[in-house]
């Protein structure tokens, strides 16, 4: 950025007491081009047009105004698949995020030392994590074959690589004392692990899972387009026969459940922190 | 000095009544949730499945890989990359007014109630319905999946927003009203330089997501690396898929890299 300065240089301001100071000029508009050129360039590829837009965005809602008196008729069928949902994904996150605990702290800094081990657990844990979880679902679909099965193992999958960042990064932010002081009496690591370590991170680990659920609830509606269960499948063959107002009963009911949902676990979450700052 | 410890240690707080109520509700939950475990069978074979599903994927198709033309990953990649760019840029700007509207430190109370329910009704709806929507308004192709990703972004990126706005510092802004600022220069010194770093970050976090969630469309037709990639998997061509996804891998770590260095920069100052 040495260049940036030499072309525009940077103001000289002097200070009631003499002194002389540089007052370098705002990178903005070096940001500000790149965002443009970025712009430029993804409405070219994509072929952003406004006029088409502005001409034909009524038919957005043509869509969405067929959904709008809900086919309450079809609720009584909505409640298996939403049982499933909320099922598949409460028994993903929960596997997803014990299963990681101990590759969590294998990809921890501070408490491996061999700096082999910890890129290797790391680099695995940033490979699942970029993989789609649709392509994680389809993939289960054709070993566990179609069903809820397949469904909750790409979202254990998910969640496994999700929480796993999330706890590597908590672990290595403790406070090693005590992990230390039960190393120095002759714990093993593991159970110094246990008594030292898990105290500090349970409540944000607890959060976060919650919070990872909450995510999952959502996630999970749209997994049953490759099969594997629950509310996606019914959303997809209405969505297919076009009966919008069932789709729009599916989607009344989903956005009521992710909100109780949501405000239940925002209250034990807001909980659980607020525990971990008294403690 | 022992028996202080003894005592405090007998004192400490026993909640064991509301910590066993939850852990069998937890229990309960869990297994519950197990008798949704179903499966229409095939698993008999279903490691030689998985076996050659890795096989494919381990052997990416390097002409796929490769290719320049319009077919290729490089290609798709780049469609891919667009669209969330473009799709971040749309959603991220049409979700300042919007945050606006809603911060409950801002607007009146039941008007910020009415924004963060729209809000959550947007975040709810799944990609691919708003993606069959906006094929109606476009055609299938990129300009779809563009709009898709726009809304998608709305519905998290004003919900962080919103929590930015909350957390303004207003000490800063009556001191400049003390000192006779007007509203415009309240605004450029006041409010802007605290909410431009966090509105920055939360963009490009969300576009690092959106790269990762450009699959979804293709399932709908809407643009981007999806549709090759569930063409091909639906047809047990994994050797491209593994070419395909190779590429998504190595782009969306490559982003993520670049963009945490750049988050990490925001937070910083």
């Amino acid at each position: 950025m040495k260049l940036y300065d030499r072309i525009l240089p940077p103001r000289v301001l002097e200070l009631p007491n003499g002194k002389q100071i540089l007052k370098y000029r705002s990178r903005a508009p070096l940001w500000a081009l790149a965002v443009a050129l970025l712009t430029a360039l993804s409405v070219k590829v994509t072929g952003f047009d406004m006029g088409i837009l502005a001409a034909r965005i009524r038919e957005f809602f043509v869509i969405l105004g067929e959904m709008l008196p809900p086919d309450w008729g079809y609720l009584s069928q909505v409640w298996q698949p939403l049982f499933d949902t909320i099922k598949m994904s409460l028994l993903g996150s929960a596997i997803g995020s014990l299963l990681v605990v101990p590759f969590a702290m294998l990809a921890s800094t501070n408490i491996i030392r061999s700096r082999l081990v910890v890129s290797a657990v790391r680099l695995l844990l940033s490979i699942i994590r970029t993989l789609p979880t649709l392509v994680t679902a389809l993939i289960a679909t054709y070993i566990f074959g179609l069903g809820t099965l397949a469904g909750t193992t790409a979202i254990a999958i998910f969640t496994f690589a999700y929480i796993g960042k999330i706890l590597y990064e908590e672990i290595e932010t403790v406070d090693m004392g005590a992990f230390e002081a039960m190393e120095a009496m002759g714990a093993t690591k593991a159970r110094a692990f246990v008594s030292s370590i898990v105290p500090q991170v349970l409540p944000s680990y607890l959060s976060n899972c919650l919070f990872c659920f909450e995510g999952n609830v959502r996630y999970a509606s749209i997994l049953g387009y490759v099969g594997a269960g629950g509310l996606g499948l019914i959303l997809n063959e209405k969505i297919g026969w076009r009966e919008y107002s069932s789709v729009g009963m599916i989607l009344a009911v989903l956005f009521v459940t992710v909100f109780i949902i949501e405000t239940i676990s925002r209250a034990a979450r807001r909980r659980l922190v607020q525990g971990g700052e008294h403690e | 000095m022992n028996k202080r410890i003894e005592e405090a240690y007998a004192g400490r707080p026993r909640r064991w009544a509301f910590e066993l109520v939850i852990a069998l509700l937890t229990v309960a939950l869990l297994i519950w949730s197990g008798t949704a475990v179903e499966t229409s069978g095939t698993t008999q074979n279903g490691a030689k499945i998985a076996w050659n599903i890795l096989a494919g994927i381990f052997h990416p198709d390097t002409g796929l890989l490769f290719n320049l033309t319009t077919q290729g990953v490089p290609y798709l990649l780049l469609e891919t990359i667009c669209i969330a760019f473009l799709g971040t840029v749309v959603g991220a700007v049409i979700s300042i007014p919007l945050a606006f509207l809603s911060a409950s430190n801002l607007t009146p109370a039941p008007a910020a109630f009415i924004g963060r329910l729209a809000i959550m009704a947007i975040r709810t709806v799944p990609a691919f319905v708003y993606g069959l929507m906006f094929i109606r308004v476009t055609g299938p192709g990129a300009f779809a999946g563009l709009l898709t990703m726009s809304l998608c972004s709305v519905g998290m990126v004003s919900k962080m927003y919103i929590e930015a706005i909350e957390d303004l510092d207003t000490k800063v802004l009556e001191s400049l009203d003390a000192a006779g600022c007007t509203s415009w220069q309240k605004i450029r010194y006041g409010i802007l330089p605290q909410l431009m770093p966090n509105f920055a970050s939360t963009a490009i976090y969300r576009f690092d997501i959106n790269l990762r969630d450009a699959t979804v469309l293709g399932l709908v037709g809407a643009g981007g690396i999806g549709a090759p990639l569930i063409f091909a998997m639906n047809s047990y061509r994994w050797n491209e898929a593994g070419a395909i996804l190779a590429g998504l891998i190595v782009l969306v770590l490559l982003v993520e890299w670049i963009s945490t260095k750049i988050r990490v920069k925001l937070a910083r100052g």
